[in-house]
């Protein structure tokens, strides 16, 4: 499965077209990370917890997107596009959405 | 009377004494670790520099490429000290450019873009187009300041097409 966020992959002619795919995720951290996240915020530096976070989010959404696609009969993804939204303190729902395509 | 000024100045104490000293904990870390990020970061983006990146979506040579091209990311989540949230406070008041909070969200932001950047390097990838930032909304009493929800901390995302020149 081909991922790109541009329109064209290079050296490849998208052939057919199967409509928009999508995936979405909720993830919270456990109220620990959270009140580190708390303590952290006298001092400053990196909350490696929520970076985590949305590093795992991505890559849930983007396979959750993979797996409709390929259902579909895709074997790529192009014109990928993220968004997020807070759900409550310390929890971000993140959502990827691009078009699966037939590529040859 | 000796106990009631001892009392007083014990009050006086621990509503000054205790914020200033939370104050100047948070300024002297923060400050640490911040020229500690630069620093760090300076050389990251040294290293990194071969790495061309652009947010068009069809830069030259890119539909000719025949190399592998994937979608890349990197986050950066980075929390504001005590000190500079306070200096916010004071410069919401007046209004104008709070530099240090343009200076941490500049951190956050080039950090996320080295990540991504490292992330298209091990893929053994020398280009990245059509890149995107965002921010994102974690959200919550997790940034510690009550009623105002992540205002405190740069949150930002970035992502794009990875190739190979």
């Amino acid at each position: 499965m081909l991922i790109v966020n541009t329109e064209t992959i290079p050296g490849k002619s998208v052939v057919e077209l199967k409509g928009l795919v999508q995936g979405n995720t909720v993830r919270a951290k456990n109220i620990g990370r959270d009140i580190a996240a708390g303590f952290k915020n006298m001092v400053g530096g990196e909350l490696k917890g929520y970076t985590e976070l949305l590093t795992e989010s991505r890559r849930e959404a983007l396979s959750r997107m993979a797996a409709q696609a390929e259902a579909l009969g895709a074997n790529a993804v192009v014109n990928v596009r993220f968004s997020t939204s807070a759900i409550t303190s310390g929890a971000s729902e993140m959502m990827a959405y691009g078009t699966a395509v037939v590529v040859q | 009377m000796d106990d009631q000024i001892g009392e007083i100045g014990l009050t006086i104490g621990l509503y000054i004494g205790l914020p200033a000293l939370f104050l100047g904990i948070g300024w002297f870390i923060g400050y640490l670790s911040e020229s500690r990020h630069e620093k760090s970061l300076r050389k990251r983006e040294e290293a990194l520099k071969d790495v061309e990146v652009t947010d068009m979506r069809n830069p030259p040579g890119f539909s000719d490429s025949a190399g592998a091209c994937t979608l890349v990311s990197g986050e950066a989540v980075i929390a504001s000290d005590a000190f500079k949230t306070w200096v916010f406070g004071l410069k919401n008041v007046v209004g104008g450019e709070s530099k240090t909070f343009t200076r941490l969200f500049g951190r956050a932001r080039r950090e996320a873009l080295l990540r991504m950047k490292a992330q298209a390097k091990d893929l053994g990838c020398n280009a990245i187009c059509s890149v995107r930032i965002d921010g994102a909304d974690i959200g919550g009493n997790a940034s510690g300041v009550r009623g105002k929800r992540g205002s405190n901390m740069a949150i930002v995302m970035a992502s794009g097409t990875a190739w190979r020149r």
